[in-house]
């Protein structure tokens, strides 16, 4: 198990973490009238990975650029960009069911593309540039939808976010099916030494004749695209192309992303811990609600972890190079 | 026909003129010692024959091909191959993958996915050369970051070395070394000429500059200012160029 651990670059505090914090939960959260925890249910563990699923397709692109040395702050906004396109061009311009994947898809690669484009041509830096297309999709994305829901898709968009297959949500099979695939290109393909070694020393990638400019063109596009899959699967659960969907989404994204073991500073990152990051976000946010604590509160929970999850790894790094 | 010739090399890096108008020629299998003092301009002119950075004007030439307008790894491709004075190396990586870096082999996973990256045979030929160097480090697989100076040094110098270079250029390679690994160095350095290989040796320690270049150009603020046979000239005049207290 921990060499499994090793192997995939998958820290087992994480795994400690996400174990503890079930167990606390399942222990304050209420009984069911048949004397059951409501945590413990399967209808409940279904609702984490659900809730999960979205930010947790948000965090592998996140996990991409952040091991590059990168950052997006925009996820969240491309997310209800992706959102109100696809739903725009099936419901309002009436167009066949696949647009809306396709423009889901699309307005996210096309927004992370943009992104990737500024900041290897002009040289600006990521967390502006981001930050900028931060304000730029949230504003498109009410502008094209005028500022209200699109409601009303066809069944077989419906598929992809309320379905269950085998009892098991749609989204789920997506999440891993996309997980798969981002592990294997980080993990085992020369893009992913390239996008590792890049964040760890960009000299060192431009020396050994990595195209370091091609290679963060396509790290944004990527996070883009997960932003679109993610807005795709949240039109498809609440059946609305939102323009307010995936509102701060990049901070649960941008967390999970590091308390799974992504280096903030780039050279590391790994697609397992930051699933395993999406989850440990999914049950605390799962188990607050069970609680009935406030979404206020939970907004801050939330970010008290970002800050003491870098913090932490901060103290330990420092602890090692001081030995 | 020379192996690689630079023409009327320049490189400023915005005010400030680093290269005015550089000519230099270096033949198969030759060993050339470049010197000059600090901010000589030295490690700016190998990065242009390497193409991390581009020349604002001049010519390259590699094995009768223009490169001037190739990038980096083009380059790498046609056999230049550089050790570079801050090492380059990745150091979150491992030793293996940093000697493999940019040039992974892959193959199939399963005989389906594509582009699947060779670790294992990564690992075994990276053993290998290290071995072949007679370097020691205690694993393959732990990062780089965590070896000393003087491994990192020939860990650069084995990824330098693994893809059957043409020209290697050594900009400081024994700067961190202790005096039994500077030796084996320059042995090195003579067993590459004997194999047809060529190599720039930057180095401020004009000891180690004249026992392995048969061939001496110093660089003063940019230009070349003399080039000279190792068997017509000494230390003392070598040094009179790179202060520039020659004639
Ligand atoms: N990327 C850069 N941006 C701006 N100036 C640079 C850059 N690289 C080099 N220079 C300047 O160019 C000049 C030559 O530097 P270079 O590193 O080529 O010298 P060098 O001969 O290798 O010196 P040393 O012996 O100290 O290694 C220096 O004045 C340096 O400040
Ligand atoms: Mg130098």
């Amino acid at each position: 198990m921990l060499k499994l651990l090793e192997r995939t670059h998958v820290r087992p505090e994480s795994l400690a973490v996400l174990v503890g914090l079930a167990v606390v939960m399942a222990i304050l959260s209420p009984v069911t009238g048949s004397g059951v925890r409501v945590f413990l249910t399967a209808n409940n563990f279904f609702n984490i990975i659900l809730a999960s699923a979205t930010f947790g397709i948000l965090a592998i692109g996140a996990t991409y650029v952040i091991s590059a040395a990168g950052i997006d702050l925009s996820l969240g906004s491309v997310l209800g960009l992706a959102s109100v396109s696809g739903a725009a061009l099936v419901v309002t311009l009436e167009w066949p069911w696949y647009f809306a994947i396709i423009g889901s898809l699309g307005a996210g690669a096309a927004a992370g593309a943009v992104n990737g484009f500024i900041i290897t041509r002009g040289h600006v830096p990521a967390f502006i540039v981001t930050l900028g297309m931060l304000g730029i999709a949230r504003g498109l994305a009410l502008i094209i939808s005028d500022g209200r829901g699109i409601y009303g898709l066809p069944p077989e968009i419906l598929f992809l976010g309320q379905a269950r297959p085998w009892g098991i949500p749609t989204p789920v099979f997506i999440l891993v099916a996309v997980a798969l695939v981002a592990h294997y290109i980080l993990a085992h393909t020369p893009f992913g030494h390239h996008t590792l070694a890049l964040g760890d020393n960009e000299n060192s990638a431009r020396a050994t004749g990595i195209n370091v400019r091609r290679q963060r063109m396509m790290l944004y596009t990527i996070s883009g695209l997960m932003a679109g899959i993610a807005g795709l699967i949240f039109t498809a659960r609440v059946n609305t192309g939102d323009p307010t969907a995936g509102l701060s989404y990049e901070l649960l994204a941008i967390t999970a992303a590091i308390i799974g073991g992504t280096n903030l500073f780039g050279g590391r990152g790994s697609i397992l811990g930051t699933m395993i990051g999406a989850l440990i976000m999914g049950v605390l946010q799962n188990g607050l609600n069970l609680m009935a604590v406030q979404a206020y509160y939970q907004q801050m929970a939330i970010g008290a972890v970002l800050i003491a999850a870098v913090w932490l790894d901060q103290i330990r790094t420092r602890g090692r190079s001081l030995q | 026909m020379n192996l690689l010739e630079l023409a009327g090399v320049k490189k400023s890096f915005g005010a400030v003129q680093v290269l005015n108008g550089v000519d230099l020629t270096v033949d198969a299998g030759e060993v050339l010692g470049l010197v000059g003092d600090n901010g000589a301009g030295k490690s700016t002119l190998m990065k242009s024959i390497t193409g991390v950075y581009s020349t604002d004007k001049g010519h390259v030439r590699f094995d009768g091909i223009d490169v001037t307008h190739l990038d980096p790894g083009e380059r790498r491709e046609m056999g230049i191959e550089m050790i570079y004075q801050d090492l380059a190396l990745a150091a979150q990586q491992d030793v293996a993958n940093n000697i493999f870096l940019g040039r992974e082999p892959t193959k199939r996973m399963l005989g389906l996915i594509p582009s699947f990256v060779d670790k294992r045979r990564i690992d075994r030929q990276a053993q290998e050369m290290l071995d072949q160097l007679g370097v020691h480090v205690p694993s393959v697989h732990i990062p780089v970051g965590m070896l000393s100076g003087g491994q990192q040094q020939t860990i650069a110098i084995a990824r330098a070395l693994t893809f059957k270079p043409k020209l290697v250029i050594m900009d400081e390679p024994t700067a961190a070394l202790a005096v039994r690994e500077v030796e084996s160095v320059l042995k090195l350095i003579d067993q590459m000429r004997a194999e047809g290989i060529a190599t720039i040796l930057i180095s401020h320690r004009l000891n180690d500059v004249f026992e392995a270049c048969e061939r001496i150009v110093v660089l003063r603020r940019g230009n070349v200012i003399a080039d000279l046979k190792r068997d017509k000239t000494d230390m003392a005049e070598v040094v009179s160029y790179i202060v520039g207290a020659h004639g």
